[in-house]
């Protein structure tokens, strides 16, 4: 069954869709959507890296992005306007990768597989890793669920009651740096931050509570992982913003349909 | 022993005494209210007798195995997270479904429990977070000025609330506010703070008192006059409904 491209593509898809919604809600919740940005886009920087050392690209990717997850984290706590900060970073970080892949001595990358994925040559390794990731996030959010949600909720009040808000944000920091190492094979780094937000965007209108909204924003993000390759088939169309594109028609639907049913 | 005591207590916030010399003992079912200017160390004193900040000097003691019900000033809740008062009352820890209705039944808002919380009016948010407070049992309850934000009519409301938990629970009242008026007919006793521990008394005695007075002037007064009148009525009146 793995033999067929098709079939990994679509398990590949699943795999990030199914770590990036949950993660993506507390992104949401947070109000951190650029901690998401700046953080994909620092992969290409780990290609390029891993490539030029010789390391396994998904390792490279992986320290890149953590460590670029802990700077725009321990920055944040700092400074008091990171918005600004975190804009600057993220396309700071986009940059230096395109710049540095380009200075890679002889052997080109091909670069377009990095900025929108190439879904379609994922290998059973790849997807070893990916869903090896993606189980890794899933456990980690539901072990520390309750505590993550309060130190969301309100640093101060987790604090009252014995929590360590500091701990649970170090948790999401490493959580979404193995999301984007999973992720830049299928959607690439510029579209990593559209997997995390949208299909958690698109759930908001539906759920009444943060585990809904958890669920929905899974279900969205696979129907979408599972229609964007689809789409992909049948129109040619890259993958990766195929299936953003699907996530962000679900956004608008739902947007549009929870009023109306709150009406009714 | 007292639940809580502060002994020679000395506070410094970035360089700075905010309170010094502080001797301070609030005991079992007893209703406390702090009262005092902005930046006069009030909120630094209830942090440091929860143990939120470190003394400079002098110490605080605490009973043990003390089980303290905080309601913060306000709490923000991102209009993105989905969240319903239950599910609410069930972070950071798991609750028995018993458990929850009978906190929010004791704060009088049984029928909120499965609205969102960011529908919640003002004063039904803080009703909310007293519930969350009582779902320990707590041995005293501690608020930060919990009615920031409430009209009058609320915020006595919401005091007047307080009392009828303490009445029911037992539990002791220690709350800094800024609704002076309002707080202080509810309490057996005031302290008035501003860097040092101004007066301290009955309410009446406290609203007499020059050192108040210099701070606060003479308005509040006639006010205090003006909501026991209305309080011994609606306290009345709720019982009759009981």
């Amino acid at each position: 069954m793995l033999d067929d491209f098709a079939t990994r593509a679509a398990l590949a898809g699943l795999g990030v869709a199914l770590a990036a919604a949950p993660l993506g809600c507390f992104v949401i919740w947070r109000r951190i959507a650029y901690f998401g940005d700046a953080t994909g886009h620092a992969a290409l920087l780990g290609v390029a890296l891993a490539v030029a050392t010789d390391v396994p690209i998904t390792l490279g990717v992986l320290i890149i992005a953590l460590v670029m997850a802990l700077i725009v984290s321990s920055l944040s706590e700092r400074l008091v306007s990171t918005d600004a900060l975190l804009g600057v970073l993220a396309h700071s970080a986009l940059a230096l990768g395109l710049v540095a892949v380009s200075l890679l001595p002889g052997r080109a990358i091909d670069l377009d597989a990095y900025l929108f994925g190439e879904i379609l040559t994922v290998t059973s390794h790849d997807l070893l890793l990916i869903w090896g990731g993606a189980f890794a996030v899933m456990a980690l959010l539901a072990w520390r669920w309750q505590a993550l949600l309060s130190a969301t909720l309100n640093p101060d009040l987790a604090v009252a009651s014995g929590g360590n808000p500091k701990r649970e944000k170090l948790i999401l920091t490493m959580a979404l740096a193995i999301v984007v190492a999973v992720a830049i094979k299928v959607v690439g780094a510029l579209l990593i931050a559209a997997l995390l937000i949208i299909p958690a965007a698109a759930a908001r209108p539906l759920a009444r509570t943060p585990e809904m909204m958890a669920l929905w924003a899974c279900v969205i993000g696979a129907v979408s992982a599972l229609g964007g390759l689809h789409l992909s088939f049948a129109y040619d169309t890259q993958a990766g913003p195929s299936i953003v594109t699907i996530a962000a028609a679900f956004f608008v639907l739902s947007t549009g349909i929870a009023p109306l049913l709150r009406r009714g | 022993m007292s639940l809580l005591s502060a002994h020679k207590l000395t506070l410094r916030h970035n360089g700075q005494t905010v309170l010094h010399g502080v001797d301070f003992a609030i005991e079992r079912g007893e209703i406390v209210t702090i009262v005092g200017p902005n930046g006069s160390g009030k909120s630094s004193l209830l942090r440091a007798l929860v143990g939120a900040m470190k003394p400079a000097s002098g110490s605080v003691a605490r009973a043990p195995a003390l089980r303290i019900g905080y309601v913060p000033q306000r709490l923000h809740i991102d209009s993105t997270l989905p969240m319903t008062v239950s599910r609410f009352l069930n972070l950071p820890h798991r609750q028995k479904p018993a458990v929850v209705r009978d906190a929010l039944t004791r704060a009088g808002v049984p029928e909120l429990a499965h609205r969102q919380m960011i529908a919640l009016s003002g004063g039904q948010f803080q009703r909310v977070l007293l519930a969350r407070a009582l779902l320990n049992a707590p041995d005293i309850l501690i608020l930060d000025e919990a009615t920031q934000g409430l009209d009058q009519p609320g915020s006595a409301t919401f005091y007047r609330r307080i009392e009828d938990v303490r009445n029911e629970i037992g539990c002791a009242v220690l709350m800094v506010s800024h609704d002076l008026h309002v707080v202080m007919a509810a309490s057996d006793r005031v302290l008035c703070v501003n860097g040092h521990i101004c007066c301290e008394g009955t309410p009446e005695m406290v609203a007499d008192a020059p050192e108040y007075r210099e701070i606060f002037g003479t308005g509040t007064r006639g006010a205090l006059a003006l909501y026991r009148h209305e309080h011994d009525h609606e306290h009345d009146h709720s019982h009759e409904d009981a």
